[in-house]
């Protein structure tokens, strides 16, 4: 089992860079903002994807609903949405800072439970489902969730709804949003740190091992399924609500629910980083979005292309990742004991699944 | 709401317009009843689950849209479409999908979704994301006093299909190669014993799925329009049909190729077209519910 919370070393070098970041470039607040984002992306799938071994198509679902709840929310507080969407409106609507304030902390938090619901409300269809019809069923949640919103009136429809605008300068914009990503991932990161140390985490990776097995074990695999589903909504619908705040427009097929672009930035980082470790859906992250964001540009409209194809030769010939690489290369620096002359002999499973066990 | 009541109330007065939208129905689903069968036979043959099938789709109807906007009879866009599809599915299976044969089932179904990105967003930058259609400029019939239209173009979509599913219905029963397919979809590796090259089967079967698709995606672009990022949607329209049927199971493929066509048809018509997208991944879901609740009941009669 691993050890219940981050070294404090760990701790004081994420509050560091996290501090830091924006003030060493100061100019470059926004990207790195997203990156904590994509830590949070990342590390959420990972909770299904690489320790339950449930390969969810669909996750980003939970940051559209967090994201639109919150918006329906902060206006529905104060003003009636079905006018504020509206395309006839011609008043100019002001928040004032208390308002705003207080519609951002509720709708956040509405956020986060309406995501937790809706896991535990999809979790009756999704769950039933094993291995590609759970990857397709969950995409079809996703697609679902993006094509109600597109063609429901109230909420803006296609056209999407203008947030309200954040009541500060830009400087002080840019900071707040930056703080909060960054204190979620944080959050997420010391939560799940703590939760795979548990006896739930123990669950759910019994799950991915064999999950007949499991149950017959006496795990009701079920409620494991459905609260770990519902723990990585809570964390995305609260990413989604300060994502929406952050753009200050939300629109559902290309930014609430993005199934080609973020949602499968998600898969592509944990393969990336290493399936099913602790820090490998954050290596894969940093390296995905640092990447992403040096060579986007020079890509000259081929960016997606590109990505499909980045897609295809991770998923083809790299599936271990380079966490789970180094720890098959070194597995002693992992803590992981190797028998001297006993070789063992992983191909049968999905690449490489490491063990729980000093996953650090 | 009342316009969703009003449409109904059209239906059941108008019995005529019922007539129309299953004709309408059956010629459109003859079209995903071919797509389907390609899906199932990859599916059951080499348990690859094609989340590109959609874009391979919409390659073919771009071809004959091309051939269309130079000049050519948009007819010739079949064969050809399934000439350039069999050779794009022989460089997949060969650079992806015979990687991907042996390894579990996400990486296949990812694998295919990341081909399936490429596609989409190769032909956008190649032919834009507008809508396009071929235009075959042939007349439209009416009957009944002009309440049923039946465009000529959906017809010849329609005897095409069907003669390009009994084409490969019959080579999988007749042929010493469908043969070897289906016995390689039996048991793989009893078939390996018998002295079939199952590789070959499984790279013939991905290329004949791609032709198919080919062809199908030539009739779509005949019959309705292609747009880049429309793969997707048959790619799940598809989805739903071998889901609902079992992919061992090619009558009822056809069957319910044939069901969500006409599903589609009415259910346009009583929404209205821009929910046509949501009804079918909503069907999708309750189609997986649905198999759900039967495998439940399976499970309590083992319990």
């Amino acid at each position: 089992m691993s050890r219940a919370s981050l070294h404090p070393l760990t701790i004081g070098s994420l509050l560091l860079a996290g501090v830091a970041a924006p003030l060493l470039f100061p100019a470059y607040t926004n990207q790195i903002a997203v990156l904590w984002l994509m830590i949070v992306f990342a590390s959420t799938w990972d909770i299904l994807g690489g320790q339950m071994g449930y390969n969810s198509l669909g996750n980003i679902f939970f940051f559209g609903a967090g994201m639109y709840t919150s918006a329906v929310v902060q206006i529905g507080l104060f003003y009636d949405v079905g006018m504020y969407t509206s395309g006839a409106r011609t008043t100019h609507i002001v928040f004032t800072n208390a308002q705003y304030f207080t519609g951002f902390t509720l709708g956040v938090i509405a956020a986060g439970v309406v995501a937790c619901v809706l896991a535990l409300v999809t979790s009756w269809i999704v769950f039933g489902l094993r291995g590609p019809y759970f990857a397709i069923g969950t995409l079809g949640v996703a697609v679902a969730g993006a094509e109600l919103m597109a063609s429901w009136e109230w909420v803006g429809a296609a056209a999407g709804i203008s947030m309200p605008v954040f009541p500060g300068g830009p400087e002080a914009q840019k900071l707040f949003f930056y703080f909060l990503l960054f204190g979620l991932a944080f959050l997420v990161l010391v939560f799940l740190r703590w939760l795979y140390s548990t006896s739930f985490g123990l669950a759910i990776n019994a799950i991915r091992d064999d999950e007949e097995k499991a149950e017959a074990m006496g795990l009701y695999t079920r409620r494991y399924k459905r609260t770990a589903w519902a723990i990585s909504a809570f964390f995305l619908g609260i990413a989604g609500a300060i994502f929406g705040n952050m753009t200050g427009f939300i629109e559902p097929r290309d930014i609430a629910f993005p199934t080609t672009t973020f949602n499968i930035f998600m898969i592509l980082m944990v393969l990336l980083g290493g399936k099913g470790t602790f820090w490998g859906p954050v290596v894969g992250a940093v390296i995905f979005h640092v990447i992403k964001e040096v060579t986007w540009t020079y890509f000259l409209g081929w960016q997606f292309v590109a990505l499909g194809l980045l897609i295809v030769i991770i998923v083809v010939y790299f599936q271990q990742g380079i966490v789970g690489w180094l720890m098959e290369k070194y597995p002693q620096r992992f803590g992981i004991r190797v028998a001297p002359k006993e070789k063992e002999v992983r191909s049968h499973a999905i690449g490489f699944a490491p063990n729980a066990e000093g996953a650090e | 709401m009342e316009q969703v009541i009003g449409n109904i109330s059209v239906l059941a007065t108008m019995p005529i317009f019922n007539l129309g939208l299953l004709i309408d129905g059956l010629m459109v689903g003859s079209i995903f009843a071919l797509a389907a069968y390609g899906l199932a036979l990859v599916w059951g043959v080499m348990n690859v689950k094609n989340l590109a099938q959609g874009d391979f789709i919409m390659i073919g109807g771009y071809l004959t849209w091309n051939l269309d906007r130079f000049g050519f009879n948009p007819l010739l866009g079949v064969p050809l479409a399934i000439v350039v599809l069999w050779g794009i599915g022989w460089f997949l299976y060969r650079t992806v999908v015979s990687k991907v044969i042996t390894r579990d089932l996400f990486t296949s179904l990812l694998a295919t979704f990341g081909i399936a990105i490429v596609i989409q967003q190769g032909l956008n930058l190649a032919f834009g994301p507008d809508t396009q259609s071929a235009q075959a400029d042939l007349p439209t019939l009416t009957f009944a006093n002009g309440l049923i239209t039946v465009a000529t173009t959906r017809i010849i979509g329609f005897a095409l299909a069907i003669l390009l599913a009994v084409a490969v219905i019959l080579f999988m029963k007749k042929s010493r190669m469908g043969q070897a397919i289906r016995a390689t979809a039996q048991d793989a590796r009893a078939a390996r014993v018998l002295g079939i090259d199952t590789e070959k089967v499984y790279s013939f079967t991905f290329c004949l799925n791609a032709a198919i698709c080919g062809a199908t995606g030539a009739l779509v672009a005949l019959v309705w329009n292609v747009q880049p990022f429309l793969g997707t949607t048959y790619s799940i329209r598809l989805f739903v049909i071998v889901t609902a049927a079992g992919f061992g199971n090619l009558p009822g493929v056809i069957a319910s190729g044939f069901g969500m066509g006409i599903f589609e048809q009415f259910g346009g018509f009583v929404l209205g077209a821009e929910f046509q997208q949501a009804l079918i991944v909503l069907l999708l879901l309750a189609v997986l519910a649905v198999r759900q609740l039967q495998q439940l009941r399976v499970r309590q009669a083992v319990q």
